[in-house]
């Protein structure tokens, strides 16, 4: 080692440290990034120039149809008389058709109850989206379901209420037994829950409402059409799937071989058979099952289709994120005294789910723009409402393009919406590493 | 918890027993990995297992807090029989605090969430008094101030010590190490060993599967050598180290002690 200590170009000890500096100026600037980033070489000038001359001619097309469109017209023809051949969409018909658009045939009268089950559901969605407000608003999360069926549906409010009873009374039986298994306690509540309702729900309210009637004029479901449809039976579809899914995911997890067999034969089926299939299932087929008399609602047929085949995909997206954690986990969670149920609740899912959430945003996306399929079996939601009553009337017959680009552009608010807001809470959760 | 000045490696071990392990066999499907084990540890012991990966000395421990399942024999931890019944399992489990090689820290909690969690499911304590107590470990353990970061922001050895304050928190009687520091830089390895010297200085009922033959020395008052799926050798350190019985023993120890 003594030759290192003379030998100088060997031996070296740094005494101080070199200062940061700045990047040399060929890095930064407008210049740089064009040369950088667009015009690095030849081919790349080339496919550079050819995209732009793309989005020009795109535009060209797409711009003046836009820009020089007829907002205020009664008619096709008066639409084509105003624009005197110019290029120019007729958006008059969105203006004029606008109600029938979003409400569908919903009584006129009533619309204020459909805006304000709008206003309401975003209320209710706040405190779930966004875990910063005040936790206290959960509670109108919870009410919400049966204000809006109470405010779009109509009728006596007490059908509401005694739901809403029949799901309190389902969770004390859950409390009262979760000491003993929770599992058992949760099956034992929704099995209380749904015997209220179907027990004792119709006889109650049709009695209080005798003598308080509490009520909005009955609005029937053939009625309810357009986007609100759309809306309805998404949001109801994606928040009724998420905990189904869940279940489901656990299920095929288990270690109990019927429930776990259950469980893949069900997410199996589901994902084998296209949803237009269920959905005719749905508004032809059930009703062959049920008793006779049973008046069993269309949409909350179609709900009850839509939320089964969504919860088969989210079970698996779920799956996905319950196989990304490490064994690691469960075991520390079952070495310090967790059991099952609080192991998955708060160790376990929180993890899976944060890694799911990429896929279940997809599914949730997907779900929303499917429920356009019901327009097939004949519920005039807004595709429905353009394609039937709007398309077929003597005033806009042919106005294909205007009417679709505006559903279109519906559509792509909300899920570009749910898809912003995904971004967000992944960033939100991001705790470092997985 | 008694606590004493004395130096580990001299304190007394009461007649006390703490797990009685008694002819007990595990498989994995045909491959044999425990046989005949045969172990009484008394309360205040510290024990260190060490062997060839593959000797089943992790299994061993971790049949102790039955995240794995023993097909023969028996175990009995603090008095309670290890059976198949839940209620048993986690009344040893939350007896006993496991430590493990990859720490397997909660990272979508904090530090002090970590800590209080099973004390607040588990045990039902209030959130007040369970933090209260994760902050006196967090202390014990050197690392009060990253309180409130997440797991992924801290280094392997903080995490590490993280996850023995963790196991603390339930207040346990004995201690399970399945190789703590074979994760760790070697900077790190020292400030978790401390952290144990600390815990055996107290006391704790220490199984500690680890090839940290200085710890062993210093710190444990047995020291037991598995070999395919059996008890080979135990013995106090001293002589275990200096004069070795069996030739799988010393070959062993020649292997680890020789670089």
């Amino acid at each position: 080692m003594s030759d290192t200590q003379t030998n100088s170009s060997v031996a070296f000890v740094q005494t101080e440290q070199i200062p940061p500096s700045p990047p040399p100026a060929s890095e930064v600037g407008i210049v740089n990034w064009l040369r950088s980033k667009l015009f690095y070489s030849i081919p790349s000038s080339v496919m550079t120039l050819l995209a732009i001359a793309f989005i020009y001619w795109l535009c060209s097309i797409i711009l003046p149809w836009v820009f020089n469109g007829v907002w205020d017209a009664t008619s096709i023809r008066d639409c084509r008389d105003q624009l005197q051949g110019a290029t120019g969409g007729c958006f008059a018909v969105i203006s004029e058709r606008w109600p029938q658009l979003i409400f569908g045939n919903y009584p006129a009268d009533e619309y204020w109850r459909a805006v304000l089950a709008l206003i309401g559901l975003f209320v209710a969605l706040a405190p779930v989206l966004f875990f910063n407000l005040p936790r206290q608003l959960l509670w109108f999360t919870g009410l919400f379901p049966f204000i809006a069926y109470w405010l779009i549906w109509g009728g006596s409010l007490w059908v509401s209420i005694f739901a809403l009873v029949g799901v309190v009374v389902g969770f004390f039986v859950f409390r009262a037994l979760s000491e003993r298994s929770f599992f058992g306690a949760i099956v034992a509540g929704i099995f209380a829950t749904l015997l209220f309702w179907i027990f004792l729900t119709p006889a109650l309210s049709g009695a209080l409402s005798g003598i308080i009637p509490l009520m909005l004029v009955p609005v029937e479901s053939r009625f309810i059409g357009g986007f609100m449809i759309n809306f309805i039976l998404g949001t109801s579809g994606i928040a009724l799937s998420l905990p189904l899914g869940i279940a489901l995911a656990l299920g095929r997890q288990s270690n109990l071989p019927i429930i776990k067999g259950i469980c893949v034969v069900f997410i199996e089926f589901i994902r084998g058979v296209p949803l237009i299939t269920l959905l005719f299932v749905a508004s032809v087929m059930l009703a062959y099952f049920l008793p006779p008399g049973t008046t069993f609602d269309l949409v909350l047929r179609v709900i009850i289709m839509v939320t089964l085949f969504a919860a088969a995909y989210i079970a698996e997206a779920i799956r996905g994120g319950l196989a990304a954690l490490s064994r690691g986990q469960y075991e520390a969670a079952d070495s310090l005294g967790l059991d099952y149920w609080q192991a998955m609740r708060l160790i376990i899912l929180p993890q899976a789910l944060k890694i799911s959430i990429p896929s279940i945003v997809n599914i949730a996306i997907g779900l929303f723009k499917d429920t356009t399929l019901v327009s097939i079996i004949s519920m005039f939601d807004v595709l429905g409402m353009i394609q039937g009553p709007i398309l077929s009337s003597t005033e806009w017959f042919g106005v294909y393009w205007e009417l679709l680009a505006f559903a279109g552009l519906l559509f792509f608010v909300f899920c570009y919406g749910i898809s912003q807001y995904s971004q967000w809470l992944e960033r939100q959760l991001n705790t470092g590493h997985r | 918890m008694a606590m004493t000045d004395q130096s580990p490696a001299t304190m007394e071990v009461s007649d006390e027993i703490a797990i009685t392990i008694e002819s007990m066999n595990k498989w994995y499907g045909q491959f044999h990995v425990l046989r005949d084990i045969d172990l009484t540890v008394y309360r205040g012991e510290r024990i260190v297992i060490c062997g060839p990966s593959g000797s089943g000395k992790s299994t061993l421990i971790r049949c102790i807090n039955a995240l794995e399942e023993h097909q023969a024999g028996s175990i009995t931890v603090d008095g309670t029989l290890l059976s198949s019944d839940l209620k048993n399992i986690d009344k040893i489990r939350s007896e006993v605090g496991m430590c493990f090689q990859h720490f397997n820290l909660f990272p979508h909690l904090t530090i002090l969430e970590n800590c209080t969690l099973a004390p607040i499911w588990v045990r039902k304590t209030p959130k007040k008094e369970a933090e209260e107590t994760a902050m006196h470990f967090l202390e014990k353990v050197k690392i009060p101030d990253q309180a409130n970061k997440y797991p992924g922001q801290l280094s392997g050895g903080q995490q590490q010590r993280v996850a023995i304050a963790r196991s603390l928190c339930m207040k346990p009687r004995i201690m399970l190490f399945d190789e703590p520091t074979s994760a760790l830089d070697p900077e790190m390895i020292k400030e978790v060993l401390d952290t144990m010297i600390e815990l055996a200085e107290e006391g704790m009922t220490m199984l500690c599967v680890t090839h940290e033959m200085g710890f062993a020395r210093q710190v444990a008052n047995r020291v037991i050598f598995m070999d395919a799926g059996q008890i080979v050798e135990q013995n106090e350190p001293e002589e275990f180290f200096s004069n070795p019985k069996s030739d799988r023993t010393k070959l062993f120890l020649s292997q680890i002690l020789g670089h």
